[in-house]
């Protein structure tokens, strides 16, 4: 109270020491007039906060940045129990203990980034509700009831964690690993509804649905079943699995790196083989999904469509092109280091069916990259007669782009046949005939995949949807699903003729699964920028218009920029979670185990690099 | 012939390729640095990914570089080093200078050709039934108005096209109208080049504003025989 009297009788001094008899009647009757605001608001309430900001960055930048990086880790905790359940049947029924160790490793990240991703799940959470209120007010009121199962199945999906992972030692014999294995199919179980369950949010948020009259639990359901809602299911389960697996990949190729004994190097040798044919075998089915999820989209709406595979975000499915090019070259590669490196003496009988897949595979690339509208200055549009090639501008159209992705994982798979008939001999009698077929249905495929590919340019545009890129997709499952079992069957009586060896791979095969999951991180930001922003100046696609001061496309750049943000900020997150998670492990681990049982003394990380990739080195 | 010298040689080849042979190839051009330079990227990760993928072709392909550059077992190259170190950085600096310093000429084209239509012009159908009567009638107005730009044979090479542009669109081409629906060109030819939205600017566009000339039902015709003229189908989902 005295201060506030002390502070009235100076500003009273100040008003006489002026001589300002008029501010001061100003300035009291301002005073007075406070208690009327209250009144006044009472009496008109101001309209609901639709937008609040924050500055500086901007609450788009926020939003786009904590959602991808939730989006992420949710992919990787999504993905992870999937292989690392099927590593731990796997050990279950074969008695190989390697895979249940590997599982456990697996899960033993799972629980980390668990944690992490529900606590981006909350962040991001708050800051919708903050920064859109009426955006968030409109989708409650639709979702109202998804929104308590979703928190019902995290509930669970919590629980079963916390059983599978802390159950682990406890539950390895009889009928205890059998409801161990109970438990890991479970929480896949809850994980696929706690994907799905936001999707339909996401997804209606894009191709929304008439909405009916009806109980809150009807208008959800019909919410929920939108166009979009199982393509995107589908994709994302897929890209979840070649996410997890690319990264775990990358997590064995830096422990590889960094191993100091020849233990560490074997297991993680094996681990980062793991990684990468998980990567790899969802790879190869993405494109399905992914052209799947396309075709709805044109399909609910064409000016979606458009703007997505024709308009001003076409440029992102160039990029798109060149990060799965990198993926299919960084994931043959390792293949290709693999049989060199750890089937000693094989290097020369392969060189040449290395060097015919890369070949195939860069000329996929090159078709895939070409865009249809090529970036050409002033002078050389004219001498085109236009921004199209009048030879090349065939490969800018999605006939030519289907038919080259097809090839590309024909040679993937290839490729993993090789891998995996290197240094065994077939002894069965009727060996020569099974490779005859099998060189014949791979050969008969390419060219049914490249025929179908050429004819689509002269069919109308849903024969060649419909009934051509579906029948590439299906030549391609059948080769798979035919030399598969074939080459299974083929090396049941085989004669390994050199053994595997592990912990032998050079440094670079490391650096090569860092690589990849750094180009798979890139690809999915680069795709959810695609998915968010093909709604353009709508939260909810043709219902809820965004009216904010962000209801604009940003330039490609600068998309491109926060994309690469995400990449960054979600690599430092993924390194402190596995530093977190292994921590446990350097502390375990016995002081006898020192560099000097590396050959050379140290590891690769450390400046052994290049000792460890020099010919002779593979002979230690 | 050493890996290093192989991969200038195969790089001279392919852009020898790309630059003299392709352009002259019967019905084609001169491609844009871009796809040159995309496809030499190509050429040389391909050479190193091959070159290293085992220890041996790794060593004879990267061990002289490094002999080289680090000066082990080669002393008598230390000039040739120190000039390649000297030289290395000009080059960086001549390429960055020269990808920033303002220059006359115009910027590249990256414009969008096939911009989102507005959502009423989304999903509509074509009102007219598709008889011989339709289309001809359609072919007559396409003649009558298309066809000094967009060409007799649908092919985007009438008489006034070689005033413009970009040129006129080729409806010949299966890349061009086969892959867009009808209502996207009901859109585009009613609103013309003033039209077009601004996603993408700057817009080139000389096409005309028919809907100040000409009925919608002249112009779903002219869709008809559009499509009828060029042996092309357009886009449907049924």
């Amino acid at each position: 109270m005295r201060h506030q009297g002390g502070w009235i009788q100076r500003l009273l001094q100040t008003g006489s020491d002026h001589g300002g008899t008029l501010s001061m009647l100003v300035l009291a009757a301002g005073l007075l007039s406070l208690p009327a605001l209250a009144f006044g608001a009472d009496a008109t309430p101001a309209a609901p906060t639709e937008y609040r900001d924050i500055p500086y960055v901007g609450s788009r930048n926020v939003i786009w940045v904590v959602a991808q990086l939730h989006l992420l880790l949710a992919g990787f905790v999504l993905g992870v129990p999937i292989f690392a359940w099927l590593c731990e049947v796997v050990a279950w029924k074969t008695g190989e203990k390697r895979y249940d160790k590997l599982a456990k490793e697996f899960t033993k990240l799972l629980t980390s980034a668990y944690a992490t991703t529900a606590l981006f799940g909350g962040i991001l959470l708050f800051l919708l509700i903050s920064f859109y209120p009426k955006l968030m007010n409109y989708l409650t009121d639709i979702f109202f009831p998804s929104f308590i199962v979703y928190c019902l199945l995290f509930l669970v999906e919590t629980a079963t964690l916390y059983l599978y992972w802390y159950g682990w030692d406890t539950m390895q014999d009889g009928g205890k690993k059998k409801f161990h294995i109970l438990l890991g199919f479970l929480l896949n179980f809850f994980a696929f509804f706690i994907m799905i369950v936001p999707n339909s949010w996401a997804t209606f948020q894009a191709s929304p649905v008439v909405l009916a009259e009806g109980s809150d639990i009807a208008r959800a359901w019909a919410a929920t079943w939108n166009p979009t809602w199982w393509p995107v299911n589908i994709h994302r389960i897929i890209a979840n699995v070649v996410l997890g697996g690319y990264i775990c990949g990358a997590y064995a190729g830096i422990r590889y790196l960094s191993a100091r004994n020849t233990e560490e190097r074997d297991h993680y040798d094996w681990m980062g083989y793991v990684g990468n044919f998980i990567g790899v075998f969802g790879l190869l089915s993405l494109p399905f999904a992914g052209y799947w999820l396309m075709r709805e989209v044109y399909q609910y709406n064409q000016q979606m469509g458009i703007t997505l595979m024709g308009g001003f975000l076409s440029w992102l499915f160039i990029l798109q092109a060149m990060l799965i090019g990198v993926l299919f070259l960084g994931s043959n590669y390792y293949f290709w280091m693999g049989i060199t490196y750890r089937i000693p003496g094989s290097e020369m009988k392969y060189r040449k069916p290395m060097l015919a897949m890369l070949i195939a595979l860069l000329l996929c690339l090159a078709v895939w990259m070409t865009p249809h509208s090529l970036v050409a200055s002033m002078e050389e549009a004219r001498k085109m007669g236009g921004s199209h090639h009048p030879l090349l501008g065939v490969f800018g159209v999605m006939s030519a782009k289907m038919t080259v992705a097809n090839l590309m994982i024909l040679v993937t798979f290839m490729s993993f046949i090789m891998y995996w008939r290197a240094g065994k001999q077939e002894t069965a009698g009727w060996a020569k005939v099974a490779k005859a077929i099998m060189g014949g249905i791979l050969a008969l495929s390419a060219i049914a995949v490249i025929v179908l590919g050429v004819w689509g340019y002269f069919v109308p545009a849903i024969i060649r949807i419909n009934y051509f890129s579906t029948t590439q997709v299906l030549v391609v499952i059948g080769v798979m699903v035919t030399i598969t079992p074939l080459t299974a069957l083929l090396l049941k009586s085989a004669k390994t003729t050199t053994e595997m060896v592990w912990g032998k791979m050079p440094p670079r095969a490391g650096y090569a699964l860092v690589l990849n999951a750094v180009m798979v991180i890139l690809l999915m930001t680069l795709m959810g920028y695609a998915r968010s922003s093909s709604r353009v100046h709508w939260h909810v696609y043709g219902v809820l218009r965004d009216t904010s001061p962000y209801a604009y496309s940003p330039a490609l750049g600068s998309a491109a920029a926060i994309m690469a943000l995400c990449t960054f900020f979600f690599c430092m997150l993924v390194a402190f979670i596995f530093w977190v998670a292994t921590m446990g492990d350097k502390a375990k681990a016995p002081s006898a185990s020192t560099k000097g049982e590396l050959p050379h003394g140290m590891p690769a990380l450390a400046g052994a690099s290049s000792a460890l990739d020099e010919p002779k080195a593979r002979k230690f | 012939m050493g890996p290093l010298i192989k991969l200038i040689v195969l790089n001279m080849v392919v852009y020898a390729i790309l630059k003299f042979m392709v352009p002259n190839i019967p019905g084609s051009a001169p491609l844009p640095a871009s796809l040159v330079f995309l496809y030499m990227m190509l050429t040389t990760s391909g050479f190193v990914i091959f070159a290293t993928v085992s220890a041996e072709s790794k060593e004879a392909f990267w061990g002289p570089i490094q002999r080289f550059l680090t000066g082990e077992g080669g002393g008598g190259l230390q000039a040739l080093r120190y000039g390649v170190l000297i030289l290395f950085p000009l080059l960086v600096g001549w390429q960055t200078y020269n990808s920033t310093a303002v220059s006359d000429a115009p910027p590249s084209e990256n414009r969008t050709i096939h911009p989102a239509p507005p959502g009423e012009y989304t999903g509509l159908s074509n009102p007219i039934s598709k008889t011989p009567d339709a289309i001809q009638q359609g072919k007559g107005f396409y003649a009558a108005f298309c066809s000094p730009c967009h060409g007799g044979n649908f092919d985007g090479k009438g008489p006034a096209s070689r005033g413009f542009n970009p040129p006129p669109a080729n409806f010949s081409d299966p890349t061009t109208i086969a892959m867009l629906q009808e209502s996207y060109l009901f859109w585009r030819i009613k609103k013309g080049g003033v039209g077009l939205p601004i996603e993408g600017m700057p817009w080139k566009s000389a096409m005309p504003r028919w809907e100040v000339e000409l009925p919608d039902e002249w112009i779903w015709k002219i869709i008809l025989g559009e499509y009828d003229g060029a042996h092309q189908a357009p886009r449907t989902w049924e």
